[in-house]
């Protein structure tokens, strides 16, 4: 009986350990984030290092096996990761953090001042196109950690976020039942916490994880283009050196179809908590 | 019958509304504009009118929910815009409270239905300990199957089921006016039948007067005992809807009674009807009269004269 009470209660919390996608996506995301967590722990190589022969298939030695240098790819992969992580988590937040405040102001004044400032501004970011961006940005950087590419990824990654948050709150705005909770004389924290935020909540939250998959896509590409961090080893700096030491044509698929794969499965894994988690939310979307 | 004896419980005197829109472009829509009734206990009004005449609007300003930018809404002689206060506003609601036009906006998609009945035991019943069992008595009261529409989530119920909810909520309150905008659109013809009786019934029983918004013609006559027709922000006449339906003077009220079909009556492609002929009605009208502002046909019926 109180388990059932529990699940009662917490009813959005049943229908997300009952998805099918968002206990995939989850189960496949964490053991990746483990991997960036305990890979460095275990390895006995820096990813630096010469480790040992060269150009050798995965072995008991070399897990991912190594590059034609002879650094271990386990170890480039699992510091890569975390870098990847980092950088994904940070502009992803920022961009995110960005996009809900501008957006949120601009809907909530909507047609007024702050509104029209603010999607000018928006608009004058969104038309610039973002790669050149980038580029430029990093190519002055003559020293460039992770801190700073995750700003210059979530430089020109708010827009749209801004664009859709605004677009929610209008719509929210003009819902009749913020107005019923109105005459209901409800505590205005009710009416935030249930009417506005609740129906916000879900919307951020997937709004934040497209975001984190797009400022990763965006910092690999970066990588790949050799603008990436200046020192230091993430994804695309693996793959980036892969494909300079044409590592496909010289058959060492372990150098490339691995990281290349882990970037895969994680992207992947995010889109599927996200679609998942659009069901839990919605209750229109559950499958009863 | 309206009963000039008594002390009117809703007075609305020149309210306006002019929406604005836009800073580099600024643009008004004049959506009410000089508008003043008065509503008296156990009577229901209807106001009609052409879509986005500005009917919503009025009713919006009456709960509150939009500031007037001009005119002043009494209830009970107490100016609206006047109330101070979480505590104020609370027992305004208790008292007038509103059905929204549009049933399926109205609820919160995440949450079961039940909530909107909550808001109000939680607010303003929060001595009843019996909520389900009050909950069932107003929904039967208004043709609803509790079993059916209890504990859903709104977008497993019809449009008609929903409007019948929030019709059943405003009935858990003893309130003393009802807005009520185009509040048994979705509803089949008996069913609608059903909630005018009972709706007619609740206001000689309890003193309820009703705002009936509509632009039904038909059901405005059946249900309200005054009638307000509205044309692009303004009332151009109101009075007791039996003067107002059989002696209208304003072109644009002859204008709706002609254009309602009769059963039994088929489409002609003589008769054609042109929006353009109306509006010159309307002007020719206007230039036509010497007189300001309102006439007063009788002591229960006005019509507007002029635009000033
Ligand atoms: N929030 C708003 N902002 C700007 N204009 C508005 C707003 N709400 C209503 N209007 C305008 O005010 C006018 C009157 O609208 P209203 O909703 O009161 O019409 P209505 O008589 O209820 O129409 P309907 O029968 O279609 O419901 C319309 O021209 C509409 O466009
Ligand atoms: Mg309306």
């Amino acid at each position: 009986m109180a388990v059932k009470d529990f699940w009662k209660r917490h009813e959005n919390l049943y229908f997300a350990v009952s998805n099918k996608k968002v206990i995939l996506g989850v189960t496949v995301f964490l053991a990746i984030v483990a991997l960036a967590i305990f890979g460095p722990m275990v390895t006995p190589y820096d990813y630096e290092e010469f480790a040992g022969r060269g150009y050798q298939p995965p072995s008991k030695e070399h897990w991912f096996g190594t590059t034609i240098m002879g650094r271990d790819v386990f170890t480039q992969v699992v510091f890569g990761l975390r870098s990847t992580l980092l950088v994904g988590f940070l502009a992803g937040t920022i961009a995110s953090a960005i996009g809900l405040v501008v957006g949120f102001v601009s809907g909530f004044f909507s047609g007024k001042a702050p509104d029209e400032g603010l999607m000018a501004l928006t608009n004058i970011f969104m038309v610039i196109p973002s790669l050149t961006l980038l580029i430029i940005l990093s190519a002055y950087l003559p020293y460039r950690g992770i801190a700073t590419q995750a700003i210059i990824v979530a430089a020109t990654a708010w827009p749209w976020t801004a664009r859709a948050v605004r677009s929610q709150t209008l719509s929210l705005k003009s819902q009749e039942f913020v107005n019923l909770s109105r005459i209901s004389a409800a505590p205005t924290f009710r009416i935030i916490r249930e009417d506005i935020a609740a129906n916000m909540f879900s919307y951020v939250f997937m709004v934040y994880i497209l975001q984190f998959n797009g400022t990763i896509l965006s910092s690999v590409g970066l990588e790949f283009l050799g603008l990436g961090p200046t020192r230091g080893i993430s994804l695309g700096l693996v793959l980036q050196n892969a494909v300079n030491w044409n590592a496909l044509h010289l058959g060492m698929w372990w150098w490339t179809i691995i990281p290349g794969l882990i970037l895969t499965l994680m992207i992947v894994s995010l889109y599927f908590i996200n679609t998942g988690l659009d069901e839990v939310f919605n209750p229109r979307l559950r499958e009863m | 019958m309206v009963d000039r004896k008594q002390e009117p419980i809703l007075r609305v005197e020149n309210l306006t509304k002019v929406f604005s829109s836009g800073v580099f472009f600024r643009q008004f829509t004049e959506a009410v504009r000089e508008v003043s009734f008065e509503m008296y206990p156990g009577t229901i009004m209807s106001l009609i009118g052409e879509s986005g005449s500005g009917k919503t609007t009025i009713g919006r300003m009456v709960l509150k929910l939009l500031r007037p930018t001009a005119g002043k809404i009494y209830f009970q002689e107490q100016d609206i815009a006047t109330l101070r206060g979480k505590a104020e506003l609370r027992e305004y609601y208790r008292r007038v409270q509103g059905v929204f036009q549009d049933p399926f906006s109205s609820f919160n998609p995440l949450f079961r239905v039940d909530r909107v009945f909550d808001m109000v035991y939680d607010v303003f019943l929060p001595d009843v300990k019996d909520r389900e069992e009050r909950t069932r008595e107003v929904l039967r009261k208004v043709n609803l199957n509790p079993e059916r529409v209890l504990h859903q989530f709104p977008h497993q119920l019809s449009g008609g089921q929903l409007q019948r909810l929030l019709i059943a909520r405003a009935l858990l309150l003893d309130v003393k006016v009802l807005i009520a905008d185009e509040l048994i659109s979705m509803l089949d013809a008996s069913t609608r039948m059903g909630i005018l009786n009972l709706l007619a019934d609740i206001c000689q029983s309890t003193g309820m007067s009703v705002l009936f918004i509509t632009h039904d013609l038909a059901l405005g006559y059946y249900i309200s005992d005054y009638t307000m027709i509205m044309h692009r922000g303004r009332l151009v006449e109101q009075g007791a809807t039996a003067e107002v339906y059989h002696n209208p003077i304003h072109p644009y009220t002859r204008m709706l009674f002609r254009s309602v079909p009769d059963i039994g009556h088929r489409w002609d492609p003589k008769e054609k009807f042109v929006p353009e002929q109306v509006s010159r009605e309307i002007a020719e009208f206007y230039a036509s009269n010497s007189g300001r502002g309102f006439a007063q046909v009788s002591s229960s019926h006005k019509v507007l004269m002029s635009l000033d």
